[in-house]
């Protein structure tokens, strides 16, 4: 073994992953997120009127205040129980992609107007 | 040469923070794939991991101040309501747009994907940001993990890319104008 693959392997070993996968996982959930808060407060006047948090920007400033106030919260509950773990890493990235191109394709107003 | 106050922060929003964000996109997943995910077996050096932790830091910077700058000080005045009556609509771009079946679909598919697919964006690099700075040179023996990050990047470019050409788009059809007037330039009188 070379000095830098027994470096690497040192390194690698000290670290588990779960601190990234939480900070993966949380992402998708945000991006997810935005597009969910954006459709409901689209589809119900309640929500919209809920979502003004500041008047000028309209219901934009609540959706995306919700979006980030979730997106923070879970990186910060998934980062304490995973942080010290390795986890499975495949079906954490599967699961956050998936909630980011959801994300990504129900922001689209064609899409979003379906629901 | 003048420029008003805000049109001037329209220029802030979108060519100071966003079309730079979109330049930096490509650079850091560049160096992302140079540094961590070509078959080279060294390590990144700790310069170049220092590196890419400030750069990613810088454009998560980038990419927060293009949003909120965008939601909070542009967007109020590209949705404000004209009194009733009002006949020239030049200083509310929303209801100029859709005032004319040409230009509605600039706001009601333009802005409308806009206004919420920009917020992917930092959502993105800020992640990218934080595995970075929490793995550093250890990224390199994480292959799910800098995959996941470049794969986040890649999202990130293309939801500011689509912002970033409806708001061009829209602010050429609609341009958001009003305000104090910035002299610039004393123009040569012929």
């Amino acid at each position: 073994m070379s000095a830098q693959n027994a470096s690497a392997s040192a390194i690698s070993s000290a670290r588990p992953n779960g601190a990234g996968a939480a900070a993966i996982l949380a992402a998708g959930i945000g991006a997810f997120l935005v597009a969910v808060f954006a459709i409901l407060a689209d589809r119900f006047p309640a929500i919209k009127s809920m979502m003004i948090f500041w008047k000028p920007t309209g219901p934009l400033s609540g959706v995306t205040t919700c979006a980030i106030v979730f997106w923070i919260a879970s990186w910060a509950v998934l980062h304490a129980r995973w942080r010290n773990r390795n986890v499975a890493l495949a079906r954490v990235n599967a699961a956050a992609f998936a909630l980011l191109i959801a994300g990504l394709l129900l922001t689209f107003p064609p899409i979003a107007d379906l629901f | 040469m003048e420029i008003t106050a805000r049109s001037l922060w329209t220029l802030i929003h979108g060519m100071g923070f966003g079309a730079l964000y979109l330049m930096a996109c490509s650079g850091a997943l560049v160096e992302l794939y140079r540094r961590y995910c070509t078959h080279n077996p060294a390590l990144p050096t700790e310069r170049d991991a220092r590196f890419l932790r400030i750069y990613l830091v810088a454009m998560a910077a980038l990419a927060w101040l293009a949003v909120f700058t965008g939601a909070y000080i542009v967007y109020p005045w590209y949705r404000a309501v004209p009194p009733p009556g009002t006949a020239n609509l030049a200083a509310f771009p929303q209801r100029l747009l859709m005032a004319s079946p040409t230009t509605s679909g600039w706001h009601s598919l333009g802005m409308e994907w806009k206004e919420h697919v920009a917020w992917i964006a930092p959502i993105s690099i800020t992640m990218a940001a934080g595995v970075v700075l929490e793995y550093g040179r250890n990224l390199k023996n994480h292959p799910q993990l800098r995959n996941a990050v470049l794969g986040f990047v890649w999202i990130s470019l293309l939801a500011a890319g689509v912002s970033g050409f409806f708001g061009a788009m829209i602010n050429k059809n609609a341009p958001v104008e009003g305000g104090p007037v910035i002299h610039i330039v004393q123009g040569e009188q012929k």
